[in-house]
């Protein structure tokens, strides 16, 4: 069982769940449509692969993954608040300064392999049947990223970022800096994305420098489906369909390359799903009545 | 409490579409004041307040809230001394949060906001009470989503939120104009109600002359971005809606007839 292509799904749901709940933030509650994504997932790759290839500690790489997403993220937020550079354009920037960023993190390389080398599933692996291990460290990962985010956006500062995705103006007016509002969502969103970047780069047991490329429409395909399948009708609601949609969306995947297509047009696959997801009024319906689908975009 | 010292504002300056908006305003509002703005369509009633509220900069003046000259001060800063409530139902609350989460947020206006939990058990007995004010069976629906509301019940709460933390200054932008005649008598009331019971200071905007007469103790009429009238409570007692139609037309050169003033009595 655990050699199907479903099980690998499922692993993939969960690790690439952590990417799919930082666009959540950024795109969804922020309401920022954030192409910082596709160069902040590589950026996590690279910089894990890295530090694995030099011999450190695939935890330590894991880890640093995490801090630069944020720095990713929190570079993007000041493009926009202080430069006023409108955010489809600041995150476009960040990801072609990434690319060049992410070549240099991997030695010049497009891809370093990861090939015999130990990752953090390897360390797992010693306490955990190995076959679970990718499937326990990925549940426990998305599972705590999910809930830390239920706590924060409840907390005083989340409620604050929350209503400057919904409403800038009220938010405003009701004293909450939404400037910093916005650069922390966007550090938190990048962080988690460049988190799942490191834990997907040692699962394929590769970093390549074009892993990153559509993670965006990933995520959002991800996020859709998770909310039409789960519904968004509390915030708990919402963070687990995001997590179910993840998993959804890798089922689906694995079901149409079963089917027989092949791995180049899965890019245009999922672009193609989104785009459906958009275009069907009943989607958008249900959507309702949290943010709209017409709204993300 | 406020002084408007001599503010203009210019937008687009210099560009096809310049358009002086505020043109030297002055006004001084004692404290518990409460004043009714007048003004035909583009006269810069909004402007002012947004100025006043710091949604954008002055060209030329400066604002003072309690002394303090709050010019430099970016809107969110402002915020801690000034509530808002909107012409537009939906400005004023967060649509895809609950009624308690909208609430929490209001009470947080001119704090800092922590980690720490934002709706807290003791915090949804004070909303329930607030809530009660307004008599619409809000009280019970805490955990709606405020997107689920009418626009009258998003206007109330709006009301409710911008006075949860009692402002030093009320800012009022017609924000009946949108309700459907019931629903605005309604929340007028629930308006002079809220002022009186916190003696709030007020500036409120309104298209309906008959309010601007009997609200508050004070009535300025804008034209052009300039204050053109500025009655006191004695003077407003012996004018009568014909007068002020008058009074418009001899200040400002242009009579009212096709402007909606007319129409909101
Ligand atoms: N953000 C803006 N950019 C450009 N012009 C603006 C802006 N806001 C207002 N104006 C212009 O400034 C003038 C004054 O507008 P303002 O909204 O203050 O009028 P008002 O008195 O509130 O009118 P109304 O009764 O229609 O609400 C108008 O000519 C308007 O077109
Ligand atoms: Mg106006």
């Amino acid at each position: 069982m655990t050699s199907s292509i479903w099980f690998g799904a499922l692993e993939q749901g969960l690790l690439y769940g952590v990417m799919v709940l930082g666009v959540y933030i950024t795109f969804r509650v922020l309401d920022f449509p954030d192409l910082t994504v596709d160069g902040s997932f590589t950026l996590g790759g690279a910089i894990a692969a890295r530090i694995i290839v030099e011999g450190m500690d695939p935890w330590l790489g894991t880890a640093l993954a995490l801090v630069f997403g944020l720095g990713a993220g929190l570079v993007t937020g000041i493009l926009h608040t202080r430069l006023r550079i409108a955010p489809l354009l600041a995150g476009i920037l960040m990801m072609i300064g990434l690319y060049s960023i992410n070549l240099r993190v991997m030695g010049g390389k497009a891809m370093l392999s990861l090939l015999r080398l130990d990752t953090i599933y390897t360390d797992v692996a010693k306490v955990a049947p190995s076959d679970w291990a990718v499937l326990s460290l990925g549940l426990m990962v998305a599972a705590a990223a999910a809930y830390l985010l239920y706590v924060f956006l409840q907390t005083e500062m989340g409620l604050a970022l929350r209503a400057t995705g919904d409403n800038e103006q009220m938010s405003r007016s009701m004293g909450v800096n939404t400037d910093s509002s916005k650069v922390l969502g966007l550090a938190l969103g990048n962080g988690l994305v460049a988190l799942s970047g490191a834990m997907v780069a040692q699962y394929q047991a590769y970093s390549d420098v074009g892993m990153g490329i559509g993670m965006i429409v990933v995520g959002l395909a991800s996020v859709i489906m998770g909310e039409v399948v789960f519904g968004n009708r509390t915030l708990a609601r919402t963070l687990a369909a995001v997590l179910i949609g993840s998993i959804v969306y890798r089922e689906v995947i694995a079901a149409v390359m079963r089917m027989g297509l092949p791995t180049s047009d899965l890019k245009l696959f999922s672009a193609l799903l989104v785009i459906a997801a958009m275009a069907s009024p009943m989607i958008t319906e249900k959507l309702k009545p949290g943010k709209t689908v017409e709204r993300m975009t | 409490m406020l002084q408007v010292m001599g503010i203009s504002k210019t937008f687009n300056p210099g560009g096809v579409n310049e358009r002086r908006a505020l043109d030297g305003v002055e006004l001084k509002l004692q404290k518990g004041e409460v004043v009714t703005v007048i003004g035909g369509n583009g006269a810069g009633k909004s402007t002012l307040l947004n100025a006043i509220a710091g949604v954008y900069t002055v060209d030329a003046g400066t604002i003072t809230i309690d002394a303090e000259e709050v010019n430099q001060l970016p809107e969110y800063k402002r915020a801690s001394y000034i509530g808002r409530v909107f012409q537009d139902p939906m400005m004023g609350t967060a649509a895809s949060m609950t009624i308690e989460e909208n609430m929490s947020i209001a009470t947080k206006r001119g704090l800092r906001r922590k980690l720490r939990r934002g709706v807290k058990k003791r915090d949804r007995e004070f909303f329930c009470d607030r809530l009660r004010l307004l008599g619409l069976g809000l009280e019970d629906r805490l955990a709606t989503r405020v997107g689920l509301l009418s626009g009258g019940q998003r206007q109330a709460l709006t009301l409710l939120m911008a006075t949860l933390n009692t402002p030093k200054l009320l800012l009022l932008d017609e924000h009946t104009a949108s309700l459907d005649p019931h629903t605005a008598e309604k929340v007028l009331e629930l308006t002079k109600m809220i002022i009186r019971k916190y003696r709030l200071t007020t500036l409120m905007v309104t298209h309906n002359m008959e309010d601007a007469l009997c609200i508050g103790t004070r009535t300025i009429m804008m034209n052009e971005g300039r204050i053109i009238l500025d009655l006191n409570d004695a003077q407003r007692k012996n004018t009568s809606i014909p007068d002020l139609m008058e009074m418009f037309k001899k200040a400002s050169g242009f009579a009212m007839a096709d402007d909606k003033m007319l129409l909101a009595n």
